[in-house]
């Protein structure tokens, strides 16, 4: 439904478009959202996340590239044929942008009021919309007399109006409290449930990646660095950032004292502390007693969790190994052989 | 006072409104495209052309710079062209038009400056054309601040419609100059000062009203 491909913008300071003051917004960003998928883009503010969805419906125009939206090559449509595309692909923002002067009904009649349709027509559409997100008995009052969860709902029934087949949400639910977040996230997912309409969603907040989207998108400093399964992305990211973002969502950092006692390189008397991953079958499997028993080491436990992300279980744990290096080593490669992933932190020195 | 003092007082009245309702009403119908013309082009607004930008700029300012006072006499040769004489409301309407266009344009300019940018870059999502943006998003979401401004337009109006009269632009200006100070008559000159007093206020109450009614923020 939505290809990138080799989309690259860079913005320059100066009118000569010297290249030294040049800011590379996006580099040879390359996506592909199936219809009917929720896709998330995540990444840190000024990664390029909000040039990357502006690409798609051109409120930026790319470099270079290419920006295909239901088989239709966006950058080479007349200004007529783009606003035309346009009205099949909503967006909602950050900060709702929900004209002042208009009331709830009236907001969500203007995408149709701009296609010059008529006023039953209009009327027809906006009622149903309303009642869908739940702002039937608002339809008369003015955005100031809002919750801003309320105001994202007007926003969607606005972008819903005049039946898109692509939905956009630039940092949708970043103004609201976790609450109204959920109930948003919901929302969409209904949406997508129900219309199947495609959403491409770009934020920083993992537990939006981890409610409603299929696949993600790691996004730093202007490049798609990550593609993957929600699920995979949440039990083995595969790049340090990714594996920073999950750590942070998880808040699974092993306490600050022992952090200071690490050691990068193994000593005489140290013991190894490692993060363990597990998702899938070894999350039922008792491979801590196991390990007690096969490999003779002991598990000392220092912070352990489970997540459930979509329909798969994600254990995660911070562990000291206690054993002799041998016993370590072989601990490791067992544990290894069960499809965990094993990291090693660092090594503390033993304390008897 | 005599009956005759009471119904001098009257046409110079009607005479003050009529000039200031002249150039009010025509100022507003020029200077309000002006202003949305010196906001829409701005570099990077939805219709940038810098070179027409800059140049509108330059105008408008010229136009704000030059005191009312020179003005009136500057341009009298335009006014008679216009309307035939140089004395008189009509006359004097002309430059007090020519005086507010720039007035108003850069007042609506501002009001529009206080848009937010997203609602613009809203309406552009939703395909809406650079016309359906300046008509469906600006000028009405701008509605306050602009009425703020034709308020402030009016207000001025009636205080240069009182400087018009010392070239004989008729009104209370020149009523008050003539039999107020020249013939030292207190009374006459008090009345002519309560009556504008009583006539600004009269317009800016009913600004404010305007006003309260067009915000919904």
């Amino acid at each position: 439904m939505i290809e990138l491909s080799n989309v690259s913008k860079t913005y320059f300071s100066s009118s000569k478009g010297s290249d030294s003051n040049a800011v590379h917004a996006l580099k040879n960003a390359n996506l592909s959202v199936p219809k009917g998928t929720i896709h998330g883009v995540i990444g840190l503010s000024g990664a390029g996340k909000s040039t990357l969805i502006r690409c798609v419906n051109l409120l930026e125009r790319p470099t270079s590239g290419s920006v295909t939206v239901d088989g239709q090559e966006m950058t080479r449509l007349s200004n007529a044929a783009l606003n035309r595309a346009r009205h099949r692909i909503g967006m909602i923002f950050q900060h709702f942008n929900l004209l002042t002067t208009r009331t709830v009904f009236d907001n969500v009649a203007l995408p149709l009021e701009l296609m010059g349709q008529k006023r039953h027509t209009i009327r027809e559409r906006v009622i149903p919309l309303l009642e869908m997100v739940g702002l039937a008995d608002k339809a008369n009052q003015y955005p100031a007399q809002l919750s801003g969860g309320q105001k994202q709902r007007v926003a969607i029934a606005r972008a819903l109006a005049s039946k898109p087949q692509v939905l956009l949400c630039d940092e949708a639910t970043s103004a609201l409290d976790p609450q109204t977040t959920g109930s948003i996230l919901e929302l969409l997912r209904d949406i997508n449930h129900k219309l199947g309409i495609t959403i491409l969603l770009i934020t920083h907040e993992m537990e939006v990646v981890k409610s409603i989207c299929h696949r993600v998108s790691l996004i730093s400093d202007g490049e798609l660095v990550e593609d993957s399964e929600v699920g995979d992305f949440f039990t083995a990211p595969r790049t340090q950032l990714g594996r920073e973002f999950l750590n942070d969502f998880l808040q699974l950092t092993p306490p600050k004292e022992l952090m200071e006692r690490l050691v990068d390189v193994p000593g005489e008397s140290t013991h190894p502390v490692v993060r363990l991953t597990f998702s899938g079958d070894a999350v039922s499997t008792p491979l801590i007693s196991r390990l007690a028993r096969e490999c003779g080491v002991d598990v000392s436990i220092l912070q352990a969790k489970v997540e459930s992300i979509q329909e798969r279980t994600l254990g995660l744990m911070i562990a000291e190994l206690l054993g002799t290096p041998e016993q370590t080593q072989q601990a490791m490669t067992y544990l290894e052989s069960h499809q965990l992933q094993v990291e090693v932190l660092g090594h503390v020195q033993r304390n008897d | 006072m005599s009956s005759a003092m009471i119904d001098l007082i009257l046409q110079a009245t009607l005479d003050t409104l009529y000039m200031v309702a002249v150039s009010g009403l025509i100022s507003t119908l020029v200077g309000l495209p002006l202003g949305v013309l010196l906001y829409v082009t701005r570099p990077r607004q939805i219709l940038a052309k810098p070179v027409l930008n800059q140049v509108l700029s330059i105008v408008t300012n010229v136009g704000r710079s030059i005191p009312f006072i020179i003005l009136m006499v500057a341009i009298i040769p335009f006014t008679r062209m216009l309307v035939g004489t140089s004395i008189g409301i009509n006359a004097a309407s002309v430059p007090l038009t020519i005086a507010a266009i720039p007035f108003v344009a850069r007042l609506v300019e501002a009001a529009l400056n206080e848009i937010s940018p997203g609602l613009i870059e809203a309406a552009h999502s939703m395909g809406a054309t650079p016309w359906q943006i300046i008509c469906k998003v600006l000028i009405p979401e701008a509605r306050g601040g602009i009425m703020t401004g034709l308020t402030i337009t009016v207000v001025t109006l009636v205080s240069y419609s009182a400087m018009a009269g010392a070239v004989g632009g008729g009104g209370l200006g020149d009523l008050g100059i003539r039999y107020g100070y020249n013939r030292f008559n207190p009374t006459i000159m008090l009345i002519t000062v309560v009556i504008l007093v009583v006539m600004v206020q009269g317009f800016q109450s009913l600004g404010d009203y305007l006003v309260r009614k067009s915000d919904r923020k």
